[in-house]
């Protein structure tokens, strides 16, 4: 098992430098072809003045340290630090999720426990869930008026149907045997409920957390391109009209790490109370 | 008036009769075990007991209280131990503990709990979850969580049916003792024979379902203590032994053909004391 897991790091090293070692042939300064475009520039009258192009390994090595030196630099509206964009999208996400989780779970608790509810409820639940979260941005921009908070809004939309549709689900799924035991215990109705079925639910209920946390990392990064002002979607998009692609390439690298730490620390909880039959 | 009054018990669901007219009452201190095939309502007469199902008609008085749902008065020890999983073995029964004795504090319910593991035999698991126990050492907490509550009357639910044949005398010995030391009263399902002549005072036998009914009642004649290793020495035992297996196998389901006619108050049979017993049943027939 060991020697398995060291063989595999092994090759996740050997895969990362095999990619990058194309990225680094692929980007090598190109003698012909370059001047070819360059002489086509000249004809159209645009002047020798090459762009960048696709930037070369050094180059996303030199920005991300420059990028990373500084994370909290903030020079106007159109200028800061990753580090503040990336906290603008966190706080974002962070109060989306805790409104979806504090929306979520007690509705899903209530659905999951009374049949009726859920039978009453479902079409809504289905109608609503497959709408992608952006198409409430306008909805959410004329009512509530202030575009930061209804990026919060469109995270809240979007990590809701995960966690309510799991809880539901777990809650309603719960073992009638632990149900009955309480039952013959005589426990009163909010104990039952906080020491038998949450417990019960708590893996399905973060396994629907986990689920919500991805989609929600997924999508504050379109909401902030729509929206603009501040965040990581931003960054990306502003960056893409300086057309500068290193900045890009970074920020894609952060939103990755980013979302997988999410995803980790969502699954450390999930791990801490799952319990085995 | 019985301790436990069983009075004309009857479970319908729509126009299908699971049993009907079930009269029968216990005492104090007795066990009592129940026999049939399965679909009889066993389970049913049993979670009508303990509050968790309802009879169509009929009542059931405990202590000269009706029995209208479940209470702390009746333990239950389940079918499938139905253990938290989530909390050891020591949360489990402590879970039980608090529900009875809110008010006490942690060490109050940690002494009261240490004594009933210990008392099943499972010191030194106290804190491990249930994954980690074996299927005997589950059905153990499962006890030690129903003696717990300290209830008026203990209901099993064919708490061994799951076990080795040698855990499953282990048990039945600790449960033996247990029973003894507490003077509890016992309701408890089986399927096995030996077992409800190892631990029984009666034995009600069931007719097979639909419209199944107590066709008789078995007493116990075998001295007590009785002894798993030595039991079966005593010839009283093979003549109760025979007498429910009989049972069992042929007259079980003579009463659903009417070769038998349903007795309004099941007689009271002592096989082990003399043979006259099976011929008084055979008299019954049409």
């Amino acid at each position: 098992m060991k020697a398995q897991s060291l063989t595999a790091a092994l090759l996740s090293v050997a895969f990362l430098c095999l990619f990058l070692g194309i990225w680094h042939l692929a980007t090598l300064p190109k003698g012909e072809a370059q001047a070819a475009v360059d002489e086509y520039a000249k004809l159209l009258g645009k002047g020798a003045k090459k762009s960048d192009g696709f930037p070369t390994l050094q180059q996303l090595g030199e920005a991300a340290w420059t990028q990373l030196r500084d994370p909290l630099y903030d020079r106007g509206a159109n200028d800061k630090g990753i580090g503040i964009q990336l906290g603008h999208s966190l706080a974002r996400v962070g109060a989306g999720y805790a409104l979806a989780i504090l929306f979520a779970v007690p509705l899903g608790f209530l659905i999951g426990m009374s049949p009726l509810l859920h039978r009453a409820l479902n079409p809504f639940v289905q109608v609503l869930k497959p709408i992608s979260p952006l198409a409430w941005m306008p909805l959410a921009l004329y009512t509530i008026k202030d575009s930061s908070v209804s990026g919060v809004f469109v995270i809240f939309i979007c990590s809701v149907w995960p966690m309510l549709i799991n809880t539901a689900f777990g809650v309603a799924s719960v073992r009638r045997d632990w149900l009955n035991v309480a039952r013959t215990l005589e426990v009163p109705p909010l104990r039952k409920a906080f020491a038998v079925i949450l417990p019960a639910a708590a893996p399905t209920i973060l396994t629907g957390m986990r689920i919500s946390i991805g989609i929600a990392w997924l999508v504050i990064v379109a909401a902030e391109m729509l929206v603009g002002g501040t965040g990581i979607g931003y960054f990306v998009w502003n960056e893409w009209n300086n057309l500068n692609l290193t900045n890009v390439i970074f920020a894609i690298l952060v939103i990755g790490v980013v979302g997988m730490l999410l995803d980790f620390l969502i699954g450390r909880l999930q791990r801490a109370v799952t319990y085995v039959e | 008036m019985s301790f436990l009054e069983i009075q004309a018990l009857a479970r319908r669901y729509g126009s299908a009769t699971v049993f009907e007219q079930v009269n029968f009452a216990m005492e104090k201190g007795e066990f009592v075990c129940i026999i049939g095939h399965s679909g009889c309502g066993k389970t049913t007469i049993l979670n009508i007991l303990a509050g968790l199902d309802r009879a169509s008609e009929g009542v059931v008085v405990m202590d000269n209280r009706e029995v209208a749902g479940p209470s702390l008065d009746r333990g239950v020890v389940f079918q499938g131990h139905a253990l938290m999983p989530w909390l050891s073995v020591l949360g489990n029964i402590a879970f039980a503990v608090r529900s009875r004795w809110a008010q006490w504090n942690r060490i109050q319910v940690q002494t009261h709990c240490q004594k009933f593991i210990d008392l099943v035999g499972l010191t030194g698991a106290e804190h491990k979850k249930p994954a980690e126990l074996s299927g005997g050492m589950k059905q153990r907490v499962g006890i030690a969580r129903a003696f717990a509550i300290q209830p008026k009357m203990l209901l099993l639910d064919e708490p061994f049916g799951a076990l080795d044949a040698l855990t499953r005398g282990t048990i039945q010995d600790e449960l033996v003792r247990i029973c003894a030391a507490t003077r509890q009263t016992v309701f408890m399902i089986t399927h096995d024979v030996d077992e409800a002549i190892l631990l029984a005072d009666r034995i009600l036998l069931m007719s097979n379902g639909p419209n199944a009914c107590i066709a008789e009642i078995v007493e116990n004649t075998l001295a007590k203590p009785r002894d798993r290793h030595n039991v079966h020495h005593d010839p009283q035992y093979y003549r109760i032994r025979n007498h429910l297996v009989d049972f069992l196998v042929n007259r079980s389901k003579l009463y659903q053909t009417g070769e038998l006619r349903r007795p309004a108050q099941p007689p009271h049979v002592r096989p082990g004391l003399h043979d006259a017993a099976s011929a008084k049943i055979v008299n019954l027939r049409h």
